[in-house]
């Protein structure tokens, strides 16, 4: 209503008015979308036609190059993929493995290192300074400076074992090193950044709850347990949401570290590189379709399951 | 509440330990990077070692890196000012109009795997032979760039008033005056966050490029594999090049740390 009435009560924007052009009054009128359509259109354009055209691909036996003809095929490449236990299955097992134990350590060492910084004290701009580096850092860098730290011949890795008695270790080299080696690396470039998430959390809780709970002679842990993080729990589901989909969809540290296929015995290789793999070093279009359709379905799943839980949580 | 003394010595040990273990590989990253390959293999000369900038000469000459930071500048300054110009109207009307599924659209584009968006691109892009080129580069980074944007901005015209663009309202203005005039100015420290994200996001940006772009287009993150041999690994060139990438990064994350820590964690504590 205030379109309206704002005439009768400024008479000067009444004598502005009538003086703007017929198209400035449409586009006034139709700003909603004006405003918002571009972005729409560009995301309708560049995200869901292509995502359609994967889902097409996912039932077809295209291959070796997309211009090709392919021939419609139902579901045989879900049955194919769901059905190999010798790729599909073991990346299923190392994405969950992956974004699994990174997930756990760093929302713990996150939620201790918050912990740490939440009260003010002196020098606390330095230590958050070097807690952004790791997460501006470029991933692909990230990798190949823990390839040279984890070098088994000349890396500074083995070097630190053996000043403490340890034989060297073959690292990402080993064939079941590797994968936690990458997770190591994902967990020192990503919980600084789950600090951050859970330090502005803490930042935001008002200090009685804890003040009361101290009257009544909580200790440390106790007011940790059962006052800091029930409060902080709609912060944390947020933290493990937006590392969780980031994780699950890892591919630059284990492309940096590992290579093709996740290295020679696919020892690394999750379900986002053996998608990577299946599209541009071997062209099996129709079944890369079906692996992201899957994975795809995965994500979504894993993140209802933890809002699921987020609402169980709030009643 | 006072923290104890006992505390406060904790407290220092675990930082100490906690700023140690994320700042160290970064400084053996740049002493390798100012070493020979020989004293790379060699141990002793860990910690003491006669630096020589040898390295930065290989990346900057021989490779080529001159152009691949050029390239990485461009796409990424072309991706975040085409992304704002976009996201930030969008981002006020989803904000104002209260358009929550219109969001999720936008904000699905952070979900989804980047590779099943990469074979239809290729198909399309490479049949209008813009693959290879920047155009497809920075419209690929766009699709990183722009939900972000609208995910940070949205957040930012949630928390401003409606009552000041009313006030202009009154006083004569349009309502895409008022937005122009008002909301606007009012909005550059959100934008700066936004746009500073937007363009760390592309510069780190490596599997579109992996893919979209050609040896003259390339950017750094895929450029870093040029000293990545089948047989052997040139450490002393691939740490130069490694840190010719990050290390502009984290300097300017060292002067605009407020904005990057706003950003990475919008959205986060609304509940």
């Amino acid at each position: 209503m205030p379109a309206v009435t704002a005439p009768e009560r400024a008479p000067r924007g009444a004598s502005v008015m009538p003086d703007t052009p017929g198209w400035a009054r449409w586009a006034n009128d139709h700003r909603k979308w004006l405003f918002a359509a571009p972005a729409m259109a560009f995301v309708a354009v560049l995200i869901i036609f292509p995502l359609a055209w994967t889902v097409y691909l996912s039932l077809t036996d295209s291959a070796g190059s997309v211009r090709a003809e392919s021939e419609f095929i139902g579901f045989r490449n879900y049955v194919d993929v769901l059905s190999d236990t010798d790729r599909f299955w073991p990346a299923v097992a190392r994405t969950g493995a992956f974004t699994g134990v990174a997930l756990f350590f760093e929302v713990v060492l996150g939620m201790a290192i918050a912990l740490l910084l939440w009260r003010p004290f002196r020098g606390e701009k330095w230590v958050r300074v070097a807690i952004l580096l790791p997460l501006v850092a470029t991933p692909v860098a990230v990798g190949m400076m823990w390839r040279l730290i984890f070098d088994p011949n000349i890396g500074l890795a083995n070097q630190a074992l053996g000043w403490i008695g340890i034989g060297p270790q073959p690292w990402l080299a080993g064939q079941h090193t590797a994968l936690p080696t990458t997770i190591f690396i994902d967990i020192w470039q990503w919980t600084p950044m789950v600090v951050l998430i859970l330090l502005a959390g803490l930042t935001s809780l008002s200090d009685e709850p804890q003040e009361a709970a101290m009257i009544d002679g909580a200790s440390a842990w106790q007011r940790f347990r059962h006052v800091t993080l029930p409060l902080l729990m709609p912060t944390v589901i947020v933290a493990i949401l937006l590392r969780g989909i980031d994780a699950l969809k890892t591919f630059d540290i284990l492309y940096a570290t590992k290579g093709r296929g996740g290295g020679s015995f696919h020892e690394v290789e999750t379900l986002n590189v053996y998608a990577y793999g299946l599209s541009f070093d071997y062209n099996e279009y129709g079944l890369s379709s079906t692996v992201l359709i899957l994975f795809f379905l995965i994500i979504i799943g894993s993140m209802w399951a933890l809002t699921a839980r987020r609402k169980g949580a709030d009643r | 509440m006072r923290p104890s003394t006992g505390f406060k010595v904790f407290r220092t040990t675990a930082l100490i330990v906690v700023v140690t273990s994320l700042v160290a590989p970064l400084v053996w990253m740049v002493a390798a990077s100012l070493k020979t390959n020989v004293d790379i293999y060699d141990s002793a000369k860990a910690l003491v070692f006669t630096p020589t900038l040898d390295n930065y000469g290989t990346v900057l000459q021989q490779a080529n890196y001159v152009q691949f930071i050029v390239n990485s500048l461009w796409v990424a300054f072309a991706a975040t000012a085409l992304s704002l110009v976009l996201g930030v109207p969008a981002a006020y009307s989803m904000s104002r109009f209260n358009m929550r599924k219109s969001a999720l659209v936008v904000l699905m584009a952070r979900v989804i795997p980047g590779v099943s968006l990469l074979v239809p691109w290729y198909y399309v892009f490479s049949n209008l032979r813009m693959v290879g080129g920047f155009g497809v580069l920075i419209l690929s980074h766009m699709f990183v760039s722009l939900p972000l944007i609208v995910y940070i901005m949205m957040g930012f015209f949630d928390g401003l008033p409606e009552e000041l663009e009313e006030a202009a309202l009154v006083d004569g203005l349009t309502h895409i005056g008022a937005f122009r005039r008002i909301t606007l100015p009012l909005s550059v420290p959100g934008i700066a966050t936004a746009g500073i994200l937007s363009f760390i996001f592309s510069w780190n940006n490596f599997m579109f490029a992996l893919v979209l772009s050609g040896a003259d287009t390339k950017t750094l993150p895929v450029a870093i594999f040029d000293f990545v041999g089948y047989a052997s690994i040139d450490w002393g060139g691939l740490m130069a090049a490694t840190t010719v990438v990050t290390l502009p990064i984290m300097v300017i994350a060292l002067f605009v740390q407020k904005y990057i820590v706003s950003g990475l964690t919008a959205g986060a504590t609304k509940g």
